[in-house]
């Protein structure tokens, strides 16, 4: 099994592969497009993330204990956003994710790219994931 | 006039963003400025900054003749009876709040009832809930139909003898049709009730004649007309503003102070309480002259073509839907809201941006009116009078790149 570390490069490597910000929308809206299987009934409030201006919603399940993300959004690239983060960090157990600064968003320019709100909802997104990983981490 | 030497008023308008030109279709938000506008704030804060009314010193009565010179540029704007009844104040919302407060003290009673449409942007719906919360009275809504019209004849029915005052927008900042504002306030005042007419989005589009549409008060932002932001006006009928209390108090908008009791200042300054913004209201004053010079007939009749290419366009397109739709295109001005068929408009903005195209997506502080339409938001392109044919061509062509990229 790959490394979080090994993961995270092989999406800077994908990222660096565009030189505009255009073909990178298009690489999330891909992203977006292939994220599947969100059910329904799960489109609840409390699985909504807070501070994102779209609606995103976030679900886990633990097995052997890793986490295992599922998501699903209303609007196409953040809907890529976060298959993009939930990509990297579903299969990894909560120590892993809670430790982890996610300075990978960074390396790729994705927040400064981003409109302030949507950046926001960027924050929110990894605020999240993180929150969920601490709160697995207690049980 | 061409447009090619209007956009040369406007420096901003050869930016490049991403490498791209700079197509600028947020006018609605806030208009960009022209040279003239900025030259003038530049030169009172280089060389006319000091406070206005209180010294007698050389740059204070500088800046005071400057600010008072607006105030008079504004009332020949608005065709104000005196200058008493131009108020100067941060922006719309600024004098839509100051009139909810100081009017609901003199007039609005517990069970009394204001009306706003259905249409009309949070700024001018919510000072009124604080009002009605304050003096116990009750909100009424004027409801708009599908295609965004506002159903007035439905206002007989709705006022009562109760109802105080009705607000609505003179051009909504979702919709952009033109609200019938002279029949809105006659029947009003026929059935006893003020009008106060929301001219955000209006000001730019023609103006307001305060005398013959006969509105009771007037709010506007600056910056939507050319003007630096943090300007704004309220106009309000001497009659009613001599009867309202002050919104505010504190310097300048007062006569004398005793601890036993303080008196006011006769208008305007009774409603202008603390420092004002006089470096820049006097920019008021090459703004307004900048929208006449560009009801020019020439530029007008290209800009209507413009709007009428682009309205052709995206009613034309059965993925779109446009919001605020009228047979007769003199009731609309060129500003679109829309939705696409299975795309979501902050995608199609973000991707636009990219593109160099500045839009508004969201909910463009207007929740009730997307609740009417079942949306979550729209995307909104609003043109001016410095944007060309080609930048509408390429607005239309580079949406449907954006849509294909999102199907």
């Amino acid at each position: 099994m790959k490394t979080l570390e090994e993961i995270k490069n092989e999406v800077i490597d994908d990222f660096s592969m565009f030189d505009e910000w255009l073909d990178k929308y298009e690489y999330l809206i891909e992203l977006g497009k292939k994220l599947e299987g969100y059910p329904e009934s799960a489109k609840t409030d409390d699985k909504l993330i807070k501070g994102c201006q779209s609606r995103v919603w976030l679900d886990c399940k633990v097995e052997d204990g890793r986490l295992f993300f599922n998501a699903d959004s209303d609007a196409i690239i953040t809907k890529g956003i976060i298959s993009l983060l939930i990509g990297v960090y579903s299969g990894r157990t909560p120590s892993e994710i809670a430790e982890d600064d996610f300075s990978f968003v960074e390396n790729i320019g994705l927040k400064e790219n981003l409109s302030p709100t949507r950046a926001n909802g960027l924050v929110s997104m990894i605020a999240t994931i993180k929150a969920t990983a601490e709160k697995y981490g207690r049980e | 006039m061409k447009v090619d030497s209007v956009r040369k008023h406007f420096p901003i308008l050869e930016t490049k963003v991403y490498g791209k030109p700079l197509v600028y279709l947020d006018n609605a938000a806030s208009i960009q400025r022209p040279q003239s506008v900025v030259d003038k704030w530049n030169a009172l804060t280089t060389s006319g900054n000091a406070n206005i009314h209180r010294a007698v010193h050389y740059l204070s009565s500088i800046a005071t003749d400057e600010y008072e010179n607006a105030r008079d540029r504004v009332r020949a704007f608005l065709n104000a009876k005196s200058r008493e009844e131009i108020i100067f104040t941060s922006g719309t919302t600024a004098s839509i709040n100051l009139v909810a407060y100081s009017f609901g003290e003199a007039f609005v009673h517990e069970g009394d009832e204001i009306i706003v449409a259905e249409s009309e942007h949070h700024s001018d719906i919510v000072p009124w809930q604080l009002m009605c919360g304050r003096k116990g009275a009750i909100l009424k809504v004027l409801p708009i139909d599908d295609c965004g019209r506002l159903m007035v004849e439905t206002l007989p029915e709705l006022i009562s003898e109760r109802t105080k005052l009705l607000a609505v927008a003179q051009i909504s900042n979702v919709l952009g049709l033109i609200n019938p504002v002279k029949e809105i306030v006659s029947i009003c005042h026929s059935m006893g009730c003020k009008v106060l007419v929301d001219g955000a989005q209006g000001v730019v589009h023609g103006g307001m004649d305060v005398q013959d549409s006969d509105c009771d008060f007037y709010a506007f932002s600056g910056h939507k007309i050319y003007a630096a932001t943090g300007t704004g006006v309220l106009y309000g009928k001497k009659e009613l503003l001599d009867q309202m209390p002050p919104y505010m108090g504190g310097g300048e908008m007062i006569h004398t102070v005793r601890f036993s009791g303080t008196t006011f200042a006769p208008l305007p300054e009774k409603f202008e309480a603390g420092t004002q913004n006089f470096n820049a209201q006097p920019t008021l004053i090459p703004a307004l002259d900048m929208a006449e010079m560009l009801e020019d007939q020439e530029l007008q009749a290209y800009s209507k073509e413009v709007k009428s290419f682009v309205y052709k366009a995206l009613t034309e397109d059965p993925d779109i839907v446009l919001y605020g739709t009228s047979d007769d295109l003199s009731k609309k001005i060129a500003l679109f809201s829309f939705s696409v068929r299975g795309v979501h408009h902050e995608d199609l903005a973000l991707i636009m941006d990219k593109m160099g195209i500045a839009l508004r997506s969201g909910q463009m502080c207007a929740e009730p009116l997307m609740d009417h339409f079942g949306v979550t938001g729209m995307l909104r392109a609003s043109f001016a009078p410095y944007n060309t044919m080609e930048e509408a061509e390429y607005f239309i062509a580079s949406l449907h790149k954006a849509i294909d990229m999102l199907r």
